[in-house]
C-alpha cells in the first residue's frame, strides 16, 4: 500500500510516497533529504500535534484563557483531548505557564495558560 | 507639552523589541502608546503555536511571545499607555494621543518609531457581487471573537484566501466544532506556509481549492450561501464554473494592509509596492529621526524577523538621539531585479561601517533559481535556491568591504536568475 | 389612539413625522426594519439636485424646487452636514452638447436659478481632473450634496424629542377602517389612528392597495455604488453627472460630505424589493462609466460597494394625495430621485394636505433643532479637552479609520429612536465605515451595543432580523 503526504520539515514541501507493508514502512521516496524521510517514518507510526485551544476562565477580563499542550498529543485524539478541555473552567487570575490539566488523557502533556487572564 | 527622547507607536512585537532596543543603547526617556488594552499587539489573539522558532530557538504561542518582550518592558521599567490611540504626528515629531485617563496628549520627541503594525483586507475592497448580509468577516476579526471573546462566530464556513491567518483558522473553527467546507484560493498556489496547509487543512481533510474565488454573497439576514467560480490565468472568473455553496460564515484571508494613515499624514515617502515607508539600513524614514518597523512598513510572514528588524529601528532611533548618525550619509537606492517585487530597505548608505542584509520578495514561485546580487556591474554573490515563494521572504547581505567601494551612481541589484 | 400614523421611516416618513410634530398631534412612526433609514435612503446619491431634470409641471419638479430651497435651513436646523458644491452635467458629444441646452431651458423653466453653460475650457479650469474628453457642461450652482442617513435619523430624533413614538420592526400587514378609525396592523402589534400616511418608499404601492388602490405599480430600480478611498475625496469638487437617459440621470462622481467619492448609481429594474445583490455586470458598468467622467476615479481604491432600490412609479411622477378610496389616507408615492431633495417640501406639502381635513393647532412645545452630536474627529483640542474631562469614553477610540469614540456610540444607542445593531451605530456615528470596514472595531462595537442594551453579545445584530453575527459561547 502506498500513501501519499506532504513533508512540512521545511517550506519546500515535498511530496512523498510511502510505500507500507501493513504498519512497516517499506520506502519513502519524493524526498530531497534525510528530514523528509524521518518525517513520513514519525508521520506513519506516530504522528503527533501541538493542541493550542481555549479554556473557559470565570473573572478574568478575556471570558477565556489561551491554552496549549505541553508535548505533542496523537493526532488521533485532537477532540477527545477537545471534548475535556472544553468542560473545564477556571477561575481568574490565571498566569502563562499555569497547569490547567494536568496529564490529559494520560498522554503525558499537561494543558497549560499561554497567557495571562 | 510633554516631552520624550522617544516615542514608540505601538505596542506589539515590533514596538516593545524597538524600545527595549533603544533602552540597551542607553536611552531612558521611551514611552510606548499601545491602542489595545494591553501590550502584545495582533499576537493576544494568535493562540495557535510556531511563533519564535528563529529567534527563541523554540515553538511558543502568540502570547507566550508577546509575554517573554512585555516582562522585559516590564523588568526595563519602560514607560508605555495602553488604551491609547495615536491620532497624529507632525514633521516636528508632537505626537498627539488620546485616552480615557489622560485625556489629550501631546508628546515632544526627539525620535519616533512608527509600529502600528497592519489590517486586513475587508470585503469592500474585492469587488465580490451579492448581498451584505451579516457572517462576511476577516479571518483576524474571526480570530478575535473565538480566541479573546469566546463566542462562535460561525458554523458551517468557506474561507477565501488561503494565506496563514486563513489556514490557521480553519483548524481552530475545526477544533471548536464548525464545519469548515473548504478554502478558495484565487491564485494557482497558497500563500500559506506549507505546514500550515498540511496541519490546518489536510489533518482535518478540508479541501483547498486553488485558482477559485468567491463571486457572489446570497442571504438576507445572516449569510446563506455563497457562490464560487474558477478562475482563469488572468484571474477573471470563468464563467460555466460557478457553483453554490451554502454557508453561513465567509471568512477573509485575502491579504494585509500597513496601516500607514499618520505615516502618510506627516508627509513620509512610500513605496508603492509595501504600502509602508521608504526606508534606509536602519529603518529611518526620509523623514530624519523617524523609523518605521514591523508590519507597518512591510508585511511579514514570521514575527521573529519582526523582532529582529525593530531591533535595527531601535538602534537606528537610539543612535539618532544620541547624536551619533554617521555624519557623510551616502545614499543608493536598490534595485529590484528581476523576480524581486521589493526590497526593505530601499536606500542603503553606502558610508555604512557595517554589512547591510536586504530582505526582499520574490514575485512568483521558483524552483531551482539563484538569488544574484550585482553590485557597480559586479556579481557580488550568487545563491542557489531550491525553492523561491513569494509567502517567505528572503534575504541577502551586502558585505561592508563592497559597500566601501561604492560611489552614489552606482547600482546595487538583487534579482532571481532561473 | 394616534391622530397620524407615519407608514415608513425612511427619509421622507422621518421628515414628514418631524413636521407634524410641529402640530399638536399624536403621532407614530412605523417601520418594518430594525431601524429607520432601511430603504432607499441608506443607499443613494446624497445628492440635492437643482431641479433642472424634472419635467416641467410635475410634482417632481415642484418638489425638487421648493425641496432644494428648504434643504440647507433644515441641514442647519438638524446639524446634518450639508454642502452647495454645485453640480455640472458633462457633455461627451456634440449631440450632448444639444441635450445640456435642453436642461439649460427647462431648469429655467422650472425657476432653477444659478444655471451656466460651460465651454470645454471653463470646465477644466473649474474641474481640472475632469475627462478630457468632456466638451463642455451644464453647470448648477444650486446643487449640493447631504447625507441622505443622517438626515433621516436628525429628522426622527427630532421628532421622537418632540413626542412622535417611533415603533421599529413593525411590518404592516393590513389596515382596517373603521368608525373613523383606522387599525393599522402587523403580524403581531396594532394601532389605531385617525390619519394614516403611506411613506413607504418601494411598498407604498402595497400599502396603497391594502385600501383597494389599483393604479399604483412600484418597480423597485436598482442603482449600485461604489465609495472611494478619502484619498480620492478631493478628486473632484462638484457633483459631476452625464447626460441623463430613460433610466435615470447616470452615472455620477461626486465628493460626499464625509470625504470620500462616491461612484454611481447603475439603474437595473428589478423584481423582488427587498433584492439589494450588488451584481458584477452593475458594478462593471459603474466602474467603467465613472472613469469616462473621471479617469481617476479607480476602484482599487473601493472601500465598500452597496446597492439600493429605488421606488420607481410606472407614471414616472411623485404622488402626494389622499386616497381616492379614503381621504383620510394620504399616499406619498413613487418617490424615487429627486425624493431625498424633496423631502423637506414633501413633509410640508403633507402637513397642507392634513390641515385641508384637520384644524392643526400648534405644538408650542416645538423645538426645531437638534442639538449637535459630538464629533471626536471634527472637534477643536479645546472640545476634545472638555468633552472627555465631562466623559471619558470621548477619549477612548473605538474606530481607529474615522476616529470615532466610546462616547459617541454610547450616545448614538441612547439617542431618541437610537441605534440598537452594528449597522445603525455605524451610520449614526460612522464607526465601521473607514477604510478596515469595522475589521478592528466591529467586535467592540457589538460589545459596547450588548452591553448598553444589556443583552448577550450573541443577541446583538447587524440589522436586525435575523441577521446574527455570533452564535453560542465556545465553551
Amino acid at each position: 500500500m502506498t500513501k501519499t503526504m506532504t513533508c512540512v520539515a521545511c517550506p519546500l514541501g515535498c511530496q512523498l510516497s510511502v510505500t507500507l507493508d501493513g504498519d512497516t514502512v517499506v520506502s519513502v521516496t519524493g524526498n530531497t533529504c534525510k528530514r523528509g524521510d524521518a518525517y513520513a517514518r514519525t508521520e506513519i507510526s506516530n504522528p503527533v500535534r501541538s493542541l493550542t485551544t481555549t479554556v473557559r476562565c470565570e473573572g478574568g477580563l478575556h471570558p477565556v484563557v489561551p491554552v496549549k499542550t505541553t508535548l505533542p498529543i496523537p493526532k488521533d485524539r485532537m477532540f477527545e483531548c477537545m471534548k475535556l478541555i472544553n468542560e473545564t473552567v477556571v477561575q481568574a487570575p490565571v498566569e502563562v505557564g499555569q497547569v490547567l490539566i494536568h496529564n490529559i488523557l494520560g498522554t503525558d502533556a499537561h494543558v497549560i495558560a499561554t497567557n495571562n487572564n | 507639552m510633554l516631552n520624550y527622547d522617544l516615542v514608540v507607536i505601538g505596542g506589539g512585537p515590533a514596538g516593545m523589541a524597538a524600545a527595549l532596543r533603544a533602552r540597551d543603547f542607553g536611552i531612558r526617556d521611551i514611552i510606548i502608546l499601545e491602542r489595545a488594552e494591553t501590550l502584545g499587539g495582533i499576537l493576544e489573539q494568535c493562540i495557535h503555536t510556531g511563533f519564535g522558532l528563529h529567534y527563541f530557538g523554540e515553538e511558543l504561542s502568540g502570547p507566550e511571545y508577546a509575554a517573554r518582550f512585555i516582562e522585559l518592558v516590564e523588568d526595563q521599567k519602560i514607560e508605555y499607555k495602553v488604551d491609547t490611540m495615536v491620532t497624529d504626528v507632525t514633521e516636528d515629531k508632537v505626537v498627539t494621543a488620546v485616552n480615557k485617563t489622560d485625556g489629550l496628549l501631546k508628546i515632544q520627541a526627539k525620535a519616533v518609531i512608527l509600529a502600528m503594525g497592519c489590517r486586513e483586507r475587508p470585503r469592500g475592497a474585492l469587488s465580490i457581487a451579492g448581498t451584505r448580509p451579516s457572517g462576511i468577516m476577516t479571518a483576524g476579526t474571526a480570530q478575535k471573537y473565538v480566541n479573546l471573546d469566546g463566542y462562535m462566530p460561525g458554523k458551517e464556513i468557506v474561507i477565501l484566501g488561503s494565506g496563514d491567518i486563513g489556514l490557521i483558522m480553519a483548524r481552530r473553527m475545526t477544533l471548536e466544532g464548525a464545519h469548515v467546507k473548504m478554502v478558495c484560493e484565487l491564485m494557482p498556489y497558497s500563500g500559506g506556509l506549507t505546514r500550515n496547509i498540511v496541519q490546518c487543512l489536510d489533518d482535518f481533510g478540508i479541501p483547498l481549492h486553488l485558482s477559485t474565488t468567491v463571486i457572489a454573497t446570497h442571504g438576507n439576514g445572516r449569510l446563506e450561501g455563497v457562490t464560487i467560480a474558477k478562475v482563469d490565468d488572468k484571474l477573471n472568473p470563468i464563467p460555466g464554473t460557478e457553483e453554490y455553496v451554502a454557508c453561513d460564515t465567509l471568512m477573509l484571508s485575502v491579504g494585509l494592509i500597513p496601516e500607514n494613515e499618520l505615516t502618510k499624514n506627516i508627509g513620509i515617502g512610500m513605496d508603492r509596492i509595501t504600502n509602508g515607508a521608504v526606508v534606509n539600513e536602519m529603518r529611518e524614514t526620509d523623514h530624519e529621526g523617524i523609523f518605521a518597523c514591523g508590519n507597518v512598513l512591510h508585511v511579514h510572514d514570521l514575527v521573529d524577523y519582526v523582532t529582529l528588524e525593530a531591533q535595527i529601528a531601535g538602534e537606528g532611533a537610539a543612535r539618532y538621539i544620541l547624536g551619533q548618525k554617521a555624519a557623510a550619509a551616502e545614499y543608493l537606492t536598490l534595485t529590484a531585479g528581476n523576480g524581486v517585487r521589493y526590497t526593505v530597505p530601499q536606500r542603503v548608505n553606502i558610508r555604512s561601517e557595517e554589512s547591510v542584509k536586504v530582505y526582499f520578495r520574490v514575485g512568483r514561485i521558483y524552483k531551482n533559481a539563484k538569488v544574484v546580487l550585482t553590485c557597480a556591474g559586479k556579481v557580488v554573490s550568487s545563491k542557489k535556491k531550491v525553492k523561491l515563494a513569494p509567502g517567505e521572504m528572503e534575504n541577502v547581505i551586502i558585505p561592508n568591504e563592497v559597500l566601501a567601494t561604492l560611489t552614489v551612481n552606482d547600482e546595487i541589484k538583487i534579482e532571481v536568475e532561473e | 389612539m394616534f391622530d397620524v400614523v407615519i407608514i415608513g421611516a425612511g427619509v421622507v416618513g422621518c421628515m414628514i413625522a418631524r413636521e407634524l410634530s410641529k402640530y399638536k398631534l399624536k403621532i407614530a412612526l412605523l417601520e418594518r426594519a430594525n431601524d429607520v433609514a432601511m430603504g432607499a435612503t441608506k443607499a443613494n446619491s446624497g445628492i440635492v439636485h437643482a431641479g433642472f431634470d424634472a419635467k416641467p409641471n410635475t410634482l417632481k419638479a415642484r418638489m425638487n424646487i421648493r425641496g432644494n430651497v428648504l434643504m440647507e435651513d433644515v441641514c442647519k436646523q438638524l446639524n446634518v452636514p450639508y454642502r452647495k458644491n454645485g453640480s455640472l452635467v458633462l457633455a461627451f458629444s456634440e449631440e450632448e452638447i444639444e441635450t445640456l441646452k435642453e436642461l439649460f431651458e427647462r431648469g429655467k423653466q422650472n425657476g432653477v436659478e444659478g444655471l451656466s453653460l460651460l465651454d470645454k475650457a471653463e470646465l477644466k479650469a473649474l474641474e481640472p481632473n475632469i475627462s478630457d474628453e468632456a466638451m463642455g457642461a451644464l453647470r448648477a450652482e444650486t446643487a449640493g450634496i447631504v447625507c441622505p442617513y443622517s438626515l433621516a435619523i436628525a429628522a426622527v430624533e427630532n421628532a421622537v424629542t418632540n413626542g412622535v413614538e417611533f415603533k421599529r420592526n413593525f411590518e404592516v400587514t393590513d389596515v382596517a377602517f373603521q368608525d373613523d378609525v383606522f387599525t393599522v396592523s402587523s403580524d403581531n402589534d396594532s394601532v389605531e389612528c385617525r390619519f394614516v400616511i403611506n411613506a413607504a418608499g418601494c411598498f407604498s404601492d402595497k400599502i396603497a392597495a391594502l385600501m383597494g388602490e389599483e393604479d399604483f405599480h412600484i418597480v423597485p430600480r436598482r442603482g449600485e455604488y461604489y465609495i472611494l478611498d478619502k484619498s480620492l475625496g478631493s478628486l473632484v469638487d462638484h457633483i459631476i453627472f452625464q447626460c441623463p437617459t430613460k433610466m435615470g440621470k447616470g452615472i455620477l462622481v461626486s465628493p460626499t460630505v464625509h470625504g470620500n467619492l462616491l461612484i454611481g448609481p447603475s439603474a437595473d429594474d428589478v423584481e423582488d424589493n427587498d433584492d439589494l445583490a450588488t451584481t458584477a455586470q452593475g458594478l462593471f458598468d459603474v466602474r467603467s462609466l465613472a472613469l469616462k467622467s473621471v479617469p481617476d476615479a479607480v476602484t482599487r481604491f473601493a472601500i465598500t460597494s452597496f446597492s439600493g432600490n429605488r421606488a420607481h412609479d410606472l407614471k414616472n411622477d411623485f404622488t402626494i394625495a389622499p386616497s381616492k378610496y379614503n381621504t383620510h389616507f394620504i399616499n406619498v408615492e413613487g418617490i424615487e430621485s429627486p425624493g431625498l431633495t424633496g423631502s423637506p417640501a414633501i413633509a410640508e406639502y403633507v402637513a397642507e394636505i392634513l390641515s385641508s381635513m384637520a384644524d392643526l393647532q400648534q405644538n408650542e412645545s416645538f423645538v426645531g433643532t437638534r442639538e449637535k452630536p459630538f464629533r471626536y474627529h471634527t472637534a477643536t483640542d479645546e472640545e476634545k479637552a472638555a468633552a472627555i474631562a465631562q466623559n471619558p469614553l470621548y477619549g477612548r477610540i473605538i474606530c481607529r479609520c474615522e476616529s470615532i469614540t466610546e462616547g459617541e456610540i454610547v450616545d448614538a444607542i441612547h439617542a431618541p429612536a437610537g441605534a440598537m445593531d452594528v449597522d445603525g451605530v455605524k451610520r449614526r456615528t460612522r464607526a465601521g465605515m473607514g477604510r478596515c470596514q469595522g475589521g478592528f472595531c466591529g467586535s467592540k462595537v457589538v460589545e459596547i451595543l450588548a452591553r448598553e442594551l444589556q443583552v448577550e453579545p450573541n443577541m446583538i445584530t447587524k440589522y436586525g432580523k435575523d441577521s446574527v453575527l455570533l452564535y453560542e459561547r465556545t465553551k
